[in-house]
């Protein structure tokens, strides 16, 4: 027993993600309302984007910004000046910044078509407005 | 200038899309011929690019001049210089034809809608060229996001389709980027090329294997096969005739295309083939799609709606033969992808002609049409023809390299499902065509009022349709030498 704790505790961040996705994926599946499902979806995309983060992130590293450093020199000096352990890895962190513009793009053509949803059957229960279709 | 075209085929569609958003503020006219000379930019390139593949080999351009690893490459193959052709080839076909739909169902939308359409085929044309897996995903998100904006102009039930299909298709993109996500973690790269130098290394990894099926259910997902289906019948169906003929033919196939260029290139078949023993279950899946999907095509009384279900089927095609593990499944796999691209471009396109005259596309509006639009429904029947599998049509072939990949692998299951579907293939479209034969004209919905004289469709319509029916025939009389020169090449040497 405490070898599972020690396991979930020192990949604390997985089993977030996982937690996450797993709330964001049962939002989309049980809920009825529309926009509760583009929350959940929302949700869902987030909790990726967290991982994304977190496997960038070391312990006692700070950012990767190299301080009085030229380029040229940095190259010249080779890497006992500079060791990547001590700065976090940039590179998920700016995949992410795409993937957030995905997400609020996908949110907006989710919105914009909820409301062409709503003016069309003026509820966005998916029962009910599965209930109207079924009637004509 | 030839250096620089696997760039080209990307940025002269996606300015022409920034061209049109502005000139559609100007004056509406204007948006035809800017997409058209985009997309021509673009099918140019992309058959100069097969050209060049097909003398020199691979061709690799470095995005910014950045190497590899590091920075975004294109690479263009044997594989993608192929499906890149039909994707650009296919994308102008039906912007032609489908120019007097798109003025007869929103005239007032006319710059939206090109907008659209061009920055959908920019994303299609770049998951294909891509050589780097979260590049990928961006371009996947793009197509994604401008095809539901196309896909929900549709009748009345199309936004509540195209929402299904923006939640389905919303996990499949998430959980393709989780399986990047996971490949980045244990390769620390990005780069197709480079990750598949590093995992061999990796093979008995538990996170490889997650990764990969991770990746294979996002791309399942996108590409409706058969139990993630659910949102594909009612978004193609409902959606405006001018969108469904893009993206019924292209959506699904470019996501089989990524679905091979994973299986090919990334972890390559050795280990999807040998290290996992996943395959077999796999072509058991396929081959409940295809009959699935047969048997839903034959319950439905509505011409678009059977014709969604039959994607289904042909998605199950391609997939159990991209999975059967051998040479010949591979090849029908790849060829199918061009085949069943042009196959549904035709009668998608067919079904645009209906629409356009008839203003329905249900079985009793089909009623006196080879009467009243002899031509286009002759290109209807080459079309069912090449998709049910007859000799000169190229569906045949594709299908054959099927059969014969299947009986080489020994799995009659898969081999049994084609000829099923192929019989059911039968059904379905000499019911159509009876119905559209025998049947006399009905006086419906008051649109017509001389049901025995002829009623084409405009030249402009039924040029690029007859085109593509001519093409079907001609892709199936030059198959040795697509396969022999084209596909061969595009399949490692390692399966056999």
């Amino acid at each position: 027993m405490p070898d599972l704790i020690s396991i979930i505790v020192a990949k604390y961040n997985y089993w977030m993600y996982i937690i996450l996705m797993m709330i964001g994926l049962y939002a989309m599946i049980a809920k009825n309302n529309l926009v509760k499902k583009v929350v959940g979806m929302n949700i869902f995309q987030t909790a990726i984007i967290l991982l994304y983060v977190s496997i960038g992130a070391k312990k006692g590293a700070t950012i990767p910004i190299l301080e009085h450093v030229h380029s040229e020199q940095a190259h010249a000096a080779g890497s006992h000046m500079i060791q990547s352990v001590e700065y976090i890895n940039p590179l998920p962190h700016v995949l992410m910044l795409t993937a957030i513009v995905v997400a609020v793009a996908t949110l907006g053509v989710a919105l914009a078509l909820l409301i062409r949803v709503y003016n069309r059957h003026q509820t966005l229960e998916e029962d009910e407005i599965l209930a109207q279709i079924r009637e004509k | 200038m030839n250096q620089q075209l696997p760039a080209l085929l990307i940025i002269a569609p996606f300015l022409s899309a920034l061209i049109i958003s502005i000139a559609g503020w100007v004056n509406k006219r204007l948006c035809f011929p800017i997409a058209v000379v985009g997309l021509s930019i673009a099918a140019w390139s992309s058959v100069g690019l097969l050209l060049r593949v097909l003398d020199e080999g691979l061709v690799l351009y470095r995005l910014g001049g950045w190497d590899p690893p590091m920075g975004i490459a294109y690479y263009v193959d044997h594989l993608n210089g192929l499906v890149l052709t039909v994707v650009s080839v296919v994308a102008l076909l039906n912007l032609i034809a489908s120019k007097k739909t798109i003025e007869q169902d929103f005239p007032e939308k006319i710059g939206p809608f090109y907008t659209l359409y061009v920055l959908m085929v920019t994303g299609l044309l770049g998951i294909v060229v891509t050589g780097d897996a979260f590049n990928l995903y961006v371009l996947l998100e793009i197509a994604a996001l401008t095809g539901y904006g196309l896909l929900a102009m549709g009748e009345d039930r199309a936004p509540l389709a195209t929402l299904n299909y923006l939640y389905m298709g919303t996990i499949g993109a998430c959980f393709y980027l989780l399986g990047v996500g996971y490949l980045y973690v244990v390769t620390g790269s990005l780069n197709m090329v480079d990750i598949a130098r590093i995992l061999p290394a990796l093979y008995q990894s538990k996170a490889v294997l997650a990764a990969f099926m991770i990746c294979m259910i996002g791309v399942w997902l996108k590409m409706a096969f058969f139990p993630l289906h659910a949102w594909l019948p009612n978004a193609y169906t409902y959606a405006p005739s001018a969108a469904s003929s893009l993206i019924a033919p292209l959506v699904t196939k470019v996501m089989i295309y990524v679905m091979i260029r994973l299986i090919l290139t990334v972890f390559t078949p050795k280990y999807v083939f040998s290290t996992l023993t996943v395959s077999e279950p796999i072509v058991w899946l396929a081959v409940i799609a295809i009959v699935m999907g047969a048997i839903f095509a034959l319950s439905e009384r509505n011409l678009k709606k059977m014709l969604t279900y039959v994607i289904i089927a042909e998605v199950g095609y391609m997939v159990g033969g991209a999975w059967l593990g051998n040479r010949a499944g591979m090849t029908g796999a790849i060829l199918h992808i061009a085949n069943d691209a042009l196959m549904t471009l035709c009668v998608f396109l067919v079904v645009g002609n209906i629409v356009y005259k008839v203003k329905g596309y249900a079985f009793e509006d089909l009623k006196g049409l080879f009467r009243k639009m002899p031509f286009t429904m002759g290109a209807f029947v080459i079309g069912a023809l090449s998709i049910i599998g007859v000799p000169p049509t190229c569906g045949f072939f594709s299908k054959w390299y099927l059969i014969s990949g299947a009986i080489q692998a020994g799995h009659y299951g898969f081999m049994v499902a084609l000829l099923f579907s192929s019989l059911v293939n039968v059904v379905l479209f000499f019911r159509v065509i009876e119905i559209a034969y025998y049947e006399p004209f009905a006086e419906h919905h008051g649109h017509n009022s001389l049901p025995e004289q002829m009623a084409e469709a405009p030249l402009m319509m039924l040029v690029p349709l007859l085109i593509v029916a001519a093409g079907l025939v001609l892709v199936g009389m030059y198959t040795s030498d697509i396969v022999n020169h084209i596909i061969q090449f595009a399949i490692p040497k390692g399966l056999v």
